[in-house]
Order: structure tokens, then sequence, then C-alpha cells
């Protein structure tokens, strides 16, 4: 008789170096996506500059893009009326950063803390859900009167913008832990420290990335209503000071601004999260 | 029907008159298990066998600690169980490895949770994934394996500990049918090694009788005992071929006639 080996040889094969059928339909594919996209980007670029020009649509009211893009290269070549762009830019962005980082931290935190420890939760989970059901917005005048006008006041209302989504997730992370790998990391001798550092905290982790998608969104609203309801530099404070002088050329530009912004952190923080979850399966089918 | 404990000194296991109650999640009392007794000498490989659903696991989980009897005792090695013991190891049926960590860091876990040097723990974990062959795995996930080959990584995570008290609760009923028998005689030939006590819980009336020195046939639930046979095929066994042993035909035969009527009970008893 033979010797039977019994393990699959399933396992990372090197890729032929031809191209299959398969591969040059998906690669086929995934060209066709893009030039969709870019179809439909041009289509509604032009549409809407021709739009505007034709007086279908009032430019007074939507702008057009050409005029958005000559607003753009003019901030950004000679300032805005207040001052430099990249200075508000940089407000904005720092009052995000600051009311991000803080509020994800903190709501890590407290989230794998209440999430681990049954009695917290039962008496805090009440009062989360009274403060989790105020609009957060509507903090922004408090904030506004106690932190003042500058950086204060805005990374308070980024921080509570924040803070609740992540909890919120991490806690429901830590809930979902899996019942048979807890037990297992048990027997095998883990410390209640232990269980939480090695296998709570990664198994909430995918939880946790989810919040933060979003919650750096959530962030930049704080900073820019905060900016909205009083304040001296920042992206919010230009939109305002366009609403001011009829300028709609000078808001949308402002929200494009904001646009890329939020783009960039999405994208950074998937690039993270695909390099501290290369354990997980790759998912099939085509990414964004 | 009753055989000796094998060897000397006290039983590794023994649960006297356990019962065990869940609330359930709707507010009722639930009993799993009833009147429950059972020894297990040192180095003898148990079986369970019982109709599904019908408290087998309870069984497990009050050994290791994890869950307490109601009322009753459980002892290992003639202590009352009062926590987690670190005598004894869990090899669950669904996959309960650390699926962010690569094998051989799952299988370090143990030693280093117990607080063993790290260069130690490393070295014993490579020696067990050689052991259970999977070398050259060391740096794959868990998801880049097979079910068998992940199984074995399982066992490699609870032998480095070196469990006197050895639980396993239907732990290759995922586990398409040949490599289960590849995985009896590796599970085998590891038991013989380590002269570890074995809990194996399983609804494979035929898995049991091919692995256990002795078979526990529970009832229906709440379950206790309803009888217990000694299997008496000679060790080592070939898992492969055994079970056309005609011995081996005579006792499943006994064992099933037995087992059938709660199965049975416990089919009419959910159809109903």
């Amino acid at each position: 008789m033979t010797d039977v080996t019994t393990l699959p040889a399933a396992v990372a094969e090197p890729l032929e170096a031809r191209e299959t059928p398969g591969a040059r339909a998906a690669r086929l594919r995934r060209y066709q996506v893009i030039a969709w996209r870019w179809a439909i980007l041009v289509v509604f670029l032009i549409g809407w500059e021709v739009g505007a020009t034709k007086g279908i649509i009032d430019p007074f009211f939507y702008s057009m893009p050409s005029e958005i893009a000559f607003r753009l290269w003019e901030w950004a070549s000679e300032g805005t009326a207040e001052g430099p762009l990249w200075y508000h830019l940089w407000v904005t962005m720092e009052e995000s950063l600051a009311g991000f980082f803080s509020g994800a931290i903190a709501g890590v935190v407290v989230g794998i803390a209440l999430g681990r420890n049954r009695m917290l939760a039962d008496v805090f989970s009440i009062y989360i859900k009274v403060i989790n059901s105020i609009p957060r917005v509507v903090l922004a005048p408090i904030f506004i009167m106690i932190f003042g006008l500058g950086l204060g006041s805005k990374v308070a209302l980024s921080f509570v913008m924040v803070f609740f989504v992540v909890f919120s997730n991490a806690f429901q992370g830590v809930r979902e832990a899996d019942r048979n790998m807890i037990a297992n990391a048990q027997i095998l001798g883990a410390s209640p420290w232990q269980l939480t550092r090695s296998v709570i905290v990664p198994s909430a982790m995918s939880w946790i990335f989810a919040s933060l998608h979003v919650s750096f969104g959530f962030a930049i609203v704080g900073a820019i209503v905060g900016e909205f309801v009083g304040s001296r530099y920042g992206i919010g404070l230009l939109i305002n000071v366009a609403k001011g002088s009829f300028d709609a050329a000078g808001m949308y530009a402002a929200i494009v601004i904001i646009m890329v912004v939020a783009l960039t952190a999405d994208w950074a923080m998937t690039r993270l999260e695909h390099r501290l979850a290369k354990w997980r399966p790759q998912p099939h089918g085509d990414q964004g | 029907m009753t055989t000796p404990a094998p060897s000397t000194g006290g039983p590794a296991v023994e649960l006297i008159d356990v019962e065990r109650r869940f609330l359930t999640p709707d507010g009722r009392h639930m009993t799993a298990i009833r009147d429950f007794s059972m020894t297990v000498g040192r180095g003898e490989f148990v079986a369970v066998v019982g109709p599904t659903g019908c408290g087998k696991s309870t069984t497990l989980g009050l050994v290791s600690g994890l869950s307490r009897p109601t009322l009753g005792s459980v002892k290992v090695f003639g202590d009352e169980v009062k926590g987690i013991d670190p005598r004894v190891g869990f090899v669950f049926q669904t996959d309960a490895l650390f699926p962010w960590r690569n094998v051989v860091d799952n299988v370090v876990a143990g030693p280093l949770f117990r607080g063993r040097p790290k260069e130690e723990a490393y070295d014993k974990a490579r020696s067990w994934l050689k052991r259970v062959g999977l070398s050259k795995f060391e740096k794959h996930y868990p998801h880049q394996l097979s079910g068998g080959m992940r199984k074995r990584v399982a066992l490699a995570q609870t032998f480095i500990n070196e469990p006197k008290i050895l639980l396993m609760d239907e732990p290759f009923s995922a586990l398409d049918v040949q490599t289960r028998v590849v995985m009896h005689e590796e599970l085998l030939s590891l038991w013989s090694e380590q002269q570890a006590s074995v809990i194996f819980v399983t609804h494979d009336l035929e898995e049991a009788i091919a692995l256990a020195d002795r078979v526990y046939v529970l009832t229906n639930g709440p379950a206790t005992v309803k009888s217990v046979y000694s299997i008496d095929l000679p060790r080592p066994r070939v898992v492969a071929e055994i079970r056309y042993d005609p011995k081996f035909i005579e006792i499943s035969h006994t064992i099933w006639n037995d087992l059938r009527e709660e199965v049975q009970a416990g089919y009419s008893r959910a159809a109903a």
C-alpha cells in the first residue's frame, strides 16, 4: 500500500502565470464598472453645466461646476476673504481629528468595560439610553457657551457625536464574542484580563472598525455644525459666510473640500483595517 | 455490567447524584440532567451517547468547571470542582480556535496564558504541530485550513497543556467520514501516549464503541444514566477496520437496542 497523505493541497497554490478565461472575464467586468462610473460622473457634470448656462436650472441657487472649480482654484491660490483656505481646512481637520480620536478611544474603552461587566452595564445602560436620545447637534450652543468660540467647543461636539456610535458598537461586539471561544480560552488558562485582551477585544474589532468608518464622518459633522453656530475659522465658517453673501459657488466649493477630506479618511481607515484584519478570509467579488 | 477503575488511586472524575437546571430565556426552568452518577478511572476512555439534545454536553460543562451543578457533587481527582481546573482540557464541537491568530499562535495560547516563558512555549508549540503533522502550516490562519486540519490544531492546542482529564464534545461531528476515521486514530495514539482520562460525548454509537473502554447510554432528557457497557475490544485498535469485527457488530447491536427506545422517545416528544 502506498502512503496516503491526508493533507489537502488547497492552501496557497501559486497562481498560474497565464490568465484563465475566468480571470479575463472578471477583469473585463471590472473595466466595465469603472467605465460606467466615469460616464455617469461626466454626464452629471456636463448636464449641470449645460443646464445652468441654458437657464434650465438657476445658477444663482445651484451654481455650476465651472464656477465651483474656479472658486476652489481661487481659494487655493489666493485664499478666501476670511484668510488662507489651508488655515481654515487645518482648523476643521484639527477639530475633527481631536474629536474623533478622543471619542473613539473613550467609546472603545467604555464599551468594552461595560460589555465585560454586567453590573456596570445594567446600572449605566439607562443613562446612556437617555443621553443617546438627545440629538447631538442641540448641544452645540451649550458647548459654545461653555468652551467658547475656539477649538474646545468643536472638539466637544465631535467627541459626543463619535463616542456613542463607537461605544454602542464596541459594547455589542463584546457581547457577540463567541461563547465557545471564550470557554476555550478560559479552559486553556486565560485570566479575566488575558481573556479581555486576547479574545474579547480582537473579536469586537470588526464591530469597532465598522463604527469607525461612519464616525469619522460624524466627527466632521460635529466640527462643522460647531463652526456654523459660532467660530472664527474653519470650513463651516466659510459655508456660513458664503450663505450670508448668497455665494452658491462658495458653498458648493466648501462641500467639495469636505467630501475629499471624508473620502480620504475613509480610504485610510480601510487600508488600516485590511492591515489589521489580515487573518480574515478575503470576501469574494468586487471591491470599492 | 460495571468494571473496576483500571489504575491505582481514586477515580479521575466522579459525578454523584448530579442535577443541573437552567433558566431558559423565556423564564422557565429546564432540567438538563437528573440523578446523574458517573465515574471515570485514571487513564480510562469513557464515551457518553444519547439522543440529540438530551443533556450530554451538560456533563462536560460540569466537569470542566464552566458551570455548577444545581444539586449533587462533581469531583476531579477527589476534589470538589470549584472553578476551572488547570488539569482539564476541552475540545469543542464547533471551531473554538482564535481566527485572528495563526496556527502556531493558537497552539501556544495555553502555555502563554499560564505564564510559561515565551521561548519555551513556542518550542513546545512547534513540537506539537510536528506531532499532528502541521509543521508546514504554522503561519497559516485557521480560515486557510480544512476542517480536519483545524481539528488537529485544536487537539494540539488542548494537548500542549498536558491535561490529565480530556473532555470532548462531539469533536469530530462536523468532519466527513474519512477524515473522522483518521482523527480517531490520531486521538487514540495521542491518548495512549498521554495517559489522560477522557470523556467523549457523541451521538455516534459506532464512534463511541470504536474509541472507548466504557460507553454510558443516557436516557432522553432530562438525562440520566440508562446503562453502562464495557467494551472489551483489544487495544491498540485500528478504527478503520474494527467496525467489521464480529464482536464490534455484536456490541453495537446490543447497545443500539438499548439506545433506540430513547431515540424514539425523543423523536416522538419532539414531534408532539
